[in-house]
């Protein structure tokens, strides 16, 4: 027991994290299982991931930036709050240059993955630009704004993960699924939510394969849209009670007009509700085609 | 039940904890198998019942996964434990109130537990998927009363050396404990990443072969000499088993993780390792079948034997696959699939479950003095057990190479759900038979306390079988 317990748990923190890993941490927020801001896993107390094109304080155009937003009163990932989690090199730019040391989650920061000639730290823009969060979540309005670590608990919820893998096996799926992950792409995340069993295919780089939002909002809704053969359970009930316009949604009227559809009485099936601002839904599509 | 929680302990029958535990344990049997055969058909059928997230595959999924293992498996096992080490000490047990009062609190914290993750209250890691706080629970009100009482009755024997059994059940409750604490310390000391999956598949590779593993096979050391009457084969041979259980099982973990990028030696260290788990398999199998010696009779008359040697005999295959399986040649084309499904059944539903079943089966009718309510009952419980569960293991291992295939020829991934479909609804049914089996097993041990037949003092209820 001591061998197989020891040994891997001092390699594993000296493994400097990769942008992926500081990508992710940065987008889960802290541990995306049970924890008191979110007992019963709703997604509550988790940042955004707000895409920027143009400077929240200046209003300035800069290069499209990944801003990790955490407002006030939200807890910081892992690797913040203990920054031994980012690794050796990363931990010491992040809390030099980056400044992450600085950052007080009952103020509120907003974190950035930067890049110094070939290594990447965390900075924490709060400090070193004065961004605001409340300033970066009006610039990059509602398009520009994704749940993802919100995303993330809804993922570990509704057990995607009993058939989906977020690891592709070590065999042609590495043409097929992806590239593999690195060492470093899981520092400071956790649930890692590998997955063991796959009955379906592996999600570790969905989004780039799969891009649209509306075929995975009916693929979600009922797979059996997208996919006649899917075994894909509905998440239906992810919706919630209203759709984006504010109007009830009623499932009972919606599954017999599919019925209709599918035993050829018409041409066409009913249309899926769109998705809520603030529904679980939406932070479950956000997670996925955050997966690149 | 609760009248004995406040009664004095020499108040309290011997063996009163053992019949709760043994109890407890069917019933988490019909409700775990119920739950996997609602879970196979709506993997057969996906729109067999939606609308809710409490009736989502994803939900229901490591409910049926935690109730086996923690409602019937182990609870199964700490029946044994509680007539088996008495018995084997020629002494009472430490404490029957201890018993009754872990067997309760047992059933509480399962019930709060399973019902808080069917809700969505999970730590998200496979296998460990509890909070934290359910975890404390089962550590403090589950796994160490049970592990104090087998202890004490150990120490408080009045025999002079300690039978294999009683070496396994005292270090199974031990090692259960610590793989317990560890494996869900990343809840408690903020480990992350490729740490704490590690240490996820460390707690789900160790349970089965620190706990399930070493105190099933140690049922099938007591009840196959005690009903057969012969001697065990070997001590040695027992030793042997003994050692290179804690050795070589406790080690192997990293194979569950072959395709992450945890560092090489530590894969193949696991793989090794893993292939020397046919050091204690082989032990274990040839030992028990060699205490057969001149009463194979009793595989065909006697319902014990039959269930324990059922068990032995699907430990073979279970363990061929087990360290077959975990090499990395193999590993590469069947890990993720339907094959590994298979394995896991085997080891739980095929080779456990059956020693335990023995287990529960007598020891229900030694503690109650009762004879088995119907033998015709008893039969129809194995044969659907062994059917359904060779329907599952067939099913699921030939899905299980079709997806291997699909997953190396990059075969798109929906042509392998179709041809798997067949499989699925076979896995189904498989599954269902189990569970129809089990509440017939219900059924007949509820009836064997109410109405079976008297066993008289100083005969032993396999004796009186076939006796009108």
């Amino acid at each position: 027991m001591m061998i197989t317990l020891y040994f891997p748990t001092v390699d594993m923190t000296s493994v400097a994290a990769t942008e992926t890993g500081l990508r992710k941490q940065l987008s889960y927020g802290r541990i995306g299982g049970f924890s008191y801001e979110d007992p019963f896993l709703k997604g509550a107390g988790k940042p955004k991931t707000v895409v920027l094109s143009q400077d929240p304080k200046t209003g300035q155009p800069i290069e499209t930036v990944e801003a990790y937003v955490y407002e006030a009163g939200i807890p910081f990932p892992s690797g913040i709050n203990h920054p031994r989690t980012l690794g050796p090199g990363v931990k010491e730019l992040s809390e030099g240059k980056g400044q992450i040391g600085q950052a007080d989650h009952s103020q509120g920061a907003v974190f950035v993955v930067a890049r110094d000639s070939d290594s990447v730290y965390v900075e924490n823009a709060t400090a070193t630009r004065g961004w605001q969060p409340a300033e970066v979540l009006t610039t990059g309005g509602d398009a520009n704004t994704h749940y993802v670590g919100s995303g993330k608990i809804m993922f570990v919820r509704e057990g995607c993960w009993w058939c989906h893998t977020l690891l592709p096996e070590e065999t042609q799926d590495w043409q097929y699924f992806g590239v593999p992950p690195r060492l470093g792409d899981y520092n400071g995340e956790s649930p890692t939510a590998f997955g063991s069993d796959r009955k379906a295919p592996d999600l570790l780089h969905v989004g780039a394969r799969n891009s649209s939002k509306e075929w995975m909002m009916m693929h979600f809704f009922n797979p059996r849209l997208v996919q006649p053969h899917s075994i894909m359970p509905r998440y239906d009930y992810l919706w919630g009670e209203k759709d984006g316009n504010g109007n009830a949604i009623d499932f009972a009227a919606w599954r017999q007009a599919y019925t209709d559809y599918r035993e050829g009485k018409t041409v066409y099936p009913p249309e899926v509700p769109s998705m809520a601002s603030q529904s679980e839904i939406r932070y479950l599509v956000d997670f996925v085609l955050s997966l690149k | 039940m609760l009248k004995y929680l406040f009664a004095k302990n020499e108040d309290i029958a011997p063996g009163t904890a053992a019949v709760f535990f043994g109890f407890s344990s069917i019933i988490w049997f019909v409700i775990g198998t119920g739950l996997g055969s609602f879970n196979a058909a709506k993997l057969a059928f996906p729109d067999f019942v939606t609308g809710s997230y409490l009736f989502s595959f994803g939900h229901m999924r490591q409910v049926h996964v935690l109730a086996v293992i923690f409602g019937w498996i182990s609870m199964a096992f700490a029946m044994a434990m509680m007539y088996i080490t008495p018995a084997l000490g020629n002494t009472r047990l430490w404490s029957e109130k201890l018993g009754v009062w872990n067997c309760f609190l047992w059933n509480v914290g399962l019930s709060l537990g399973l019902t808080l993750l069917w809700t969505g209250m999970s730590s998200g890691r496979e296998y460990s998927d509890m909070p934290w706080f359910i975890d404390l629970y089962i550590a403090a009100f589950i796994a160490l009363p049970m592990a104090i009482n087998v202890w004490m009755t150990i120490i408080k024997r009045r025999t002079q050396g300690i039978y294999t059994t009683n070496w396994f059940f005292g270090a199974g409750v031990f090692m259960v404990t610590i793989v317990f604490i560890v494996g869900n310390s990343p809840e408690w000391f903020n480990l992350t990443g490729l740490s704490e999956a590690y240490l996820t598949w460390w707690f789900a590779h160790n349970v089965l072969g620190l706990w399930i593993t070493p105190i099933a096979a140690a049922i099938a050391y007591y009840t196959v000499p005690k009903v057969t009457g012969n001697p065990l084969y070997s001590h040695r041979i027992g030793h042997l088993h003994f050692w290179s259980v804690v050795v070589f099982y406790s080690t192997p973990a990293a194979h569950h993780l072959m395709s992450a990028p945890l560092p090489e030696w530590l894969k193949s260290f696991a793989s090794v390792e893993g292939v020397l788990i046919l050091v204690p398999a082989i032990a274990f199998v040839s030992n028990l079948l060699l205490t057969m010696q001149g009463k194979w009779h009793m595989f065909v008359e006697n319902v014990e034997i039959k269930y324990t040697i059922t068990g032995v005999l699907l430990a073979v295959p279970l363990n061929m696959q087990g360290g077959f399986q975990q090499t990395r040649a193999i590993n590469w084309y069947v890990h993720g699939t339907g094959w590994i499904v298979a394995h896991a059944h085997l080891a739980l539903l095929g080779f456990s479950t059956f020693l335990e079943g023995a287990a529960v089966y007598y020891g229900l009718q030694t503690i109650l003095r009762r004879k088995l309510y119907s033998l015709a009952l008893a039969n129809f419980h194995f044969w659907f057990l062994l059917i359904g569960f060779a329907i599952y293991w067939i099913s699921m291992t030939i899905a299980g190479l079709i997806q291997g295939a699909g997953k190396i020829y990059e075969v798109p991934y929906i042509d392998v759900v179709i041809a798997e479909h067949p499989y699925m609804i076979a896995r189904w049914v498989g599954g269902t038979m189990v569970f129809t089996g089990n509440l017939v097993w219900l059924y007949n041990m509820w009836m064997t306390a109410r109405a079976g037949a008297v066993i008289p003092e100083g005969r032993l209820p396999h004796e009186l079988a076939y006796e009108r």
